[in-house]
């Protein structure tokens, strides 16, 4: 969509991506050494899973970054 | 005690609010390119395929479905699938390659607008009026439940809920129009992929593949048959839903899918934004794939519930009254649930975000397209024909806020008789069944009349809501219209439409037959015969349309063959 130059919605979809990959990353690396109760908590889902997001992310700002 | 699900930690609530500031922000930033009628209600017709066809899919997959299918999973098995296979991909690709070109060449803003083209005023009045009510139904019903789910897994206050979240929506869809919905529907898009798809990874993994979840689920309910989507539909009392396969292939996947996919505002307004003709037949075909996808986070988190938690109680509707007062956890608390057993901070917060973002989608969606039906199809055509396009769009702007006011209201409304929520699904199928024959023998047959039309419609919508009050207070009528004394809901609402939808069909032509049509000139531009297509630009074989129908359609057909 490039009406009126507007940035495209991917930038915001990216942007918002690496946000929450980011806060997850940090967190599930924070509780690395003291795990929540959850089930296969010893996966440490978080971390590669916020890891994704932020790839992904980052990705999708760059390719749609504002001209 | 606890009383509620989910107990947010810092990054939870982080997340969250991110979002929040996330959407009336972008809101407030595409405020100044919605300043005309075309911008503002039809997001300027510049979308490309990717956003229309994304839009598309999620304008459909709110938090509501989310969380009552994946509890229909738990409660009906695979064969919850169904409604989003058999009951979508067929009608998605024929909206896209069939009905997409005449819907786009006439250049209607929504449905209803084509049906005063084709039919005149009586049949687009009787739709607009029935879309807008329940564009204002739907949107309160998800304000509501949105705040009761709320409510039953982290404690908020069921108010506050209500309030903040129709601000926020009301702020970005005052401001930015169809642009902003279309957006927040794309990034609730990738909210909810990312927020729910690690729910079936970790569930496999906990039960050993999906080998080992169904030997659980074996375990937890011998004699029972929860993993084939066919081989248990030859009799109605051989799976868990009452269910025969000719409700499944006619009534769900003959009419009410197809109603629902070619005819609903909501959907339909999405591929209408669409930048070219190309691209609004892409848009639906490209939603198949994704669409074929969702039973991956919907359908089998409900499975995977079976196999680990085979407790859950029958199902409540989503009110006060939860069943988790009770000490018990009702079949639509599945997917909380499962998110409560996998995820800590941080994903938590981010599949609540999710929910979140799918119920505020599903107001945005349904008010922004109330604003669209009543200022072009009720408030232009009845009241003020010859306004300028900057009034239109002030109109459009202030029934916003007016919508959403209707909103609250049914919200509260719903939360005082919760039993209204059992009407909502059958309100929609007393309007859907009866429109798409309406409108699809609109865009096929030109001796259609506008007398047929609108006679046609009529008697579709009677018939459907004579025949639901028909089972519900007459039950031994249910061995008559659902052809079977074991269908339960979902069997019954099938035949309701299948029956619904064949008497419009009766009456349309019997009708047209008697009555004078247009001429081939007055039909120019709305159906088969009288319209010049036209050609498509050169994109090669893989740009082509019909050939990722073809590809969709035969990975719908593998996938029947799979869990047969």
């Amino acid at each position: 969509m490039e009406k009126h130059h507007i940035i495209p919605v991917w930038f915001f979809v990216g942007l918002l991506l690496a946000i929450y990959g980011a806060l997850i990353c940090f967190s599930g690396i924070s509780e690395y050494s003291h795990l929540p109760n959850t089930v296969l908590a010893e996966l440490h889902a978080p971390v590669w899973w916020g890891a994704i997001m932020t790839v992904v992310g980052v990705v999708y700002i760059v390719a749609n970054r504002p001209k | 005690m606890n009383d509620h699900l989910i107990a947010l930690s810092g990054v939870d609530m982080a997340i969250i609010a991110i979002y929040f500031v996330a959407v009336v922000g972008i809101g407030f930033y595409l405020k100044r390119f919605a300043e005309s009628g075309e911008d503002f209600f039809m997001a300027g017709r510049e979308m490309t395929a990717w956003v229309a066809g994304l839009s598309f899919v999620s304008a459909n997959l709110g938090s509501l479905e989310l969380l009552g299918w994946a509890g229909a999973s738990y409660q009906y098995g695979i064969l919850a699938a169904h409604w989003y296979w058999i009951g979508a991909i067929p009608a998605m690709i024929f909206l896209g390659i069939v009905m997409m070109p005449f819907y786009y060449i006439c250049k209607t803003h929504s449905v209803p607008g084509y049906l005063e083209l084709r039919y005149g005023p009586a049949a687009s009045g009787l739709s607009a009026i029935s879309f807008a009510f329940m564009t204002i139904l739907m949107s309160g019903v998800n304000m509501f439940a949105m705040a009761s789910v709320m409510r039953v897994l982290l404690g908020w206050n069921i108010h506050l809920s209500i309030w903040v979240s129709s601000v926020t929506v009301g702020l970005y869809v005052v401001a930015g129009g169809l642009f902003s919905a279309i957006f927040n529907e794309v990034l609730q898009f990738f909210l909810i992929w990312f927020g729910a798809l690690l729910i079936p990874v970790l569930g496999l993994i906990e039960t050993g593949g999906w080998d080992g979840m169904v030997a659980r689920i074996q375990k937890n309910f011998p004699g029972q048959d929860f993993t084939h989507a066919w081989s248990t539909l030859g009799h109605f009392g051989d799976n868990p839903m009452g269910m025969h396969w000719t409700g499944i292939v006619f009534g769900l996947g003959a009419m009410l899918s197809m109603g629902y996919w070619t005819t609903d505002f909501l959907v339909v307004q999405r591929v209408l934004s669409a930048k070219d003709m190309r691209s609004a037949k892409m848009a639906p075909v490209l939603g198949s794939f994704f669409k074929m996808a969702v039973p991956l986070i919907v359908i089998l988190p409900g499975l995977i519930g079976l196999a680990v938690l085979p407790s859950l109680a029958m199902p409540h509707p989503l009110g006060p009254e939860s069943a988790l007062l009770a000490g018990q956890h009702s079949y639509n608390d599945v997917l909380p649930l499962i998110m409560v057993r996998y995820f800590g901070p941080g994903l938590l917060g981010l599949g609540v975000t999710a929910l979140i973002a799918g119920f505020m989608a599903g107001m945005a969606g349904n008010t922004s397209a109330f604003g669209t039906v009543w200022t072009y199809d009720i408030y232009r055509h009845f009241f003020n024909k010859n306004a300028s396009d900057a009034h239109y769009v002030s109109m459009g702007r202030w029934c916003t806020i007016v919508g959403l006011v209707l909103s609250i209201g049914t919200a509260y409304l719903v939360m005082g008789f919760a039993s209204i929520m059992d009407y909502v699904q059958a309100l929609f199928g007393f309007f859907i069944a009866p429109l798409f024959p309406t409108v699809l023998i609109g865009m096929l047959w030109k001796r259609a009349t506008g007398a047929g039309g609108f006679l046609g419609l009529l008697a579709g919508v009677v018939s459907s809501v004579s025949m639901f009050f028909t089972m519900k207070y007459v039950p031994s009528s249910i061995a008559i219209i659902a052809l079977s004394d074991k269908a339960q809901g979902l069997a019954r609402d099938m035949y309701q439409a299948l029956w619904a939808g064949l008497i419009c069909v009766v009456v349309t032509v019997v009708v047209s037959l008697m009555t004078q049509p247009k001429s081939d000139k007055e039909l120019e531009g709305l159906v088969y015969g009288a319209t010049a297509i036209p050609k498509e630009e050169d994109t090669g074989f893989w740009g082509k349309p019909i050939v990722w129908a073809c590809v969709s359609l035969a990975i719908f057909a593998l996938l029947q063959v799979i869990f047969w």
